[in-house]
């Protein structure tokens, strides 16, 4: 392993294409990851999302074009790529028959450590991602979020430097998601890089520094979310104001919030810019703006959905069904339908 | 680590994880169990009385047959395990993870091995209830169910091999059990086969579950065997020498 030796990138991929029977799941996917970033894939249903990940994590061979992994090649060092990574997904992966705590030890022996150390880091990740009271009991008896942390901890168990998340959320209450992501925002303090792949924009947009849009097994789109949705346009806070003379006061006011440049348009007497934290910031602005005396014709917040992201992307919106067994050569029925997002 | 030691490794965490599940799975025992307990009551008391097994009680003749057909239905449950782990996705963890990749399948196999054990010896014990009276040697008792066991981890690789070809755990149950009906009955385990018509009793003679039939019904009743445990031995290696390749290579390639 040459861990002594660390390669630029954590994940760089080049113009992989991979075709199950007439799908063409991936048509050239380009990806650049930099170390200790969590990177977002976004993109609908069948968009070759799972098949990125699993190219990557060495479950499926990509037709054509490279990739690797803290510099070792997904497919040539396919074995050396398996000490580097974890992988944790939507099918909560887990032995429902053996405990949370036994799934840990075996992950843990089967990914190197020793019995006395598999059990050790079993402990600390039943502790760290508060599985401690069901630690004992089948894993069959828990609900779809701690089905979900246990997962994800057996992804963890031999610290791999390299996550993949495979729709982490998909299918969780909305309750379950929130601790999910207070979960995944944790692994980045511990340095590690995640690739997350995620239907939902708002997911991307909390958890990731970068994301790439994916569709019909290409990236349309990358850079920052602020990026993005700036190139989307509907995200953010808009104030539209009675007399046009207000729009001065009302642009220093929405400036003080506002995570990037403060657009005017004077025409539609309305001011709009990218909020990181909306619903606080929109009731500081709206605060401000009474403040001040002055009148407004609406105060709101505009947030894109990825039917949206997607539209503004590629000028159509996104299908359910196309190529729907992108991705079920192993599992069998691919990505399970969910739901537009949470708004 | 070298690589032999580390597959002999992960296939014994593996089969740690198959022998913590059988318990708490109940209901895959007792159905291991239920078939052929059913098998020997209708054998033994609604067939039994018309089938002519000259030298030897019906029930003395049907239980080797029972003990044998018993270890090769365990094919299906080896097969049915295999494919719930790839539907479910935990094989997609484990290709995932730097481990031996035939431990997957070896701890599976062997793990069913010794549930298959278990069921002999409860059939062994169920036998004697019904009347079956082994006149065999405790040596040759032994090596009976050594040959059993053996077909055991051969029919549980074709179990694999078949789980290995098929999409959803439905038709792995249909096609794990399809051939074993002609296999197990078109044999001499329930019946004399020269009671057969001549082309049927051409199979019926010489296919490898007979073999193994004769065998242990040799072994156990103390009849003269042959050279049925060598035929036995060479038919199930062969077996098993033919189906580990061919299911550790569709295992790596396995939604590849």
């Amino acid at each position: 392993m040459p861990v002594d030796t660390p390669a630029p990138h954590a994940i760089e991929a080049h113009g992989l294409r991979k075709a199950f029977g007439k799908t063409q799941a991936l048509d050239g996917v380009d990806l650049t990851v930099t170390r200790g970033m969590v990177y977002g894939l976004l993109g609908p249903n069948g968009a070759g999302k799972s098949t990125v990940v699993r190219v990557l994590a060495t479950l499926l061979r990509p037709d054509s074009g490279t990739a690797t992994v803290d510099g070792l090649d997904v497919v040539r060092d396919a074995k050396a790529v398996r000490t580097h990574i974890g992988l944790a997904g939507q099918y909560a992966a887990v032995d429902e028959y053996l405990t949370g705590r036994e799934n840990l030890v075996m992950f843990g022996m089967l990914s190197g450590l020793t019995r006395g150390r598999a059990k050790a880091r079993a402990t600390d990740l039943l502790e760290q991602f508060d599985l401690v009271d069901a630690a004992d009991r089948p894993s069959k008896g828990y609900s779809g979020g701690m089905r979900r942390r246990l997962d994800l901890a057996a992804s963890l168990a031999s610290r791999p430097p390299v996550l993949f998340l495979d729709e982490p959320t998909t299918g969780l209450d909305p309750r379950s998601r929130l601790t999910m992501w207070g979960v995944i925002q944790g692994l980045v303090h511990d340095g590690t890089t995640v690739l997350l792949t995620t239907q939902y924009l708002e997911e991307a947009d909390r958890l990731a520094q970068r994301i790439a849009v994916i569709d019909r097994g290409r990236v349309i789109a990358e850079g920052t979310p602020a990026e993005l949705k700036a190139r989307v346009g509907g995200e953010g806070l808009e104030v539209a104001v009675v007399d046009p003379a207000d729009l001065g006061a009302v642009r220093a006011i929405v400036a003080a919030h506002a995570s990037d440049e403060v657009f005017v348009d004077a025409e539609r007497r309305r001011v709009r810019a990218a909020v990181s934290d909306g619903a606080r910031a929109l009731a500081a602005v709206a605060g401000a703006i009474a403040e001040a005396g002055i009148t407004t014709e609406d105060v709101g917040l505009h947030r894109p959905t990825l039917d949206e992201v997607f539209l503004a992307l590629t000028g159509r919106p996104v299908t359910e069904d196309e190529a729907s067994d992108d991705d079920g050569a192993a599992s069998g029925d691919g990505e399970p339908g969910g739901p537009g997002g949470p708004t | 680590m070298t690589a032999p030691v580390k597959a002999l490794r992960d296939s014994g965490i593996i089969l740690w994880r198959q022998l913590i599940q059988l318990p708490r799975i109940p209901e895959v025992l007792i159905f291991a169990l239920i078939q052929p307990v059913m098998f020997v009551l209708l054998f033994r008391y609604v067939f039994g009385g018309a089938i002519a097994t000259p030298g030897e009680s019906y029930v003395n003749y049907l239980m080797p047959g029972i003990f044998a057909q018993t270890v090769a239905f365990g094919a299906v449950a080896s097969g049915i395990g295999l494919a719930e782990d790839l539907r479910r996705g935990i094989i997609d963890r484990f290709r995932s993870l730097p481990m031996a990749r035939s431990a997957v399948i070896v701890g599976r196999t062997v793990s069913d091995l010794v549930r298959n054990f278990a069921v002999v010896m409860v059939m062994y014990v169920v036998g004697i209830l019904v009347g079956f009276r082994p006149e065999g040697s405790v040596g040759a008792q032994v090596l009976a169910f050594l040959l059993l066991l053996l077909t055991s981890f051969a029919f549980s690789w074709i179990g694999v091999v078949i789980a290995l070809s098929m999409k959803t755990v439905e038709a792995v149950q249909s096609a794990g059990f399809i051939w074993l009906f002609p296999l197990t009955f078109a044999s001499s385990a329930f019946v004399p086969t020269d009671t057969m018509p001549g082309w049927l009793q051409a199979f019926a003679d010489n296919q490898p579950f007979t073999i193994v039939v004769n065998a242990v019904r040799a072994l156990f009743l103390d009849l003269p065997v042959g050279n049925y445990v060598w035929l036995t031995l060479a038919w199930m290696i062969g077996i098993t020498a033919v189906m580990v390749p061919l299911a550790t290579r569709q295992y790596r390639r396995r939604s590849g």
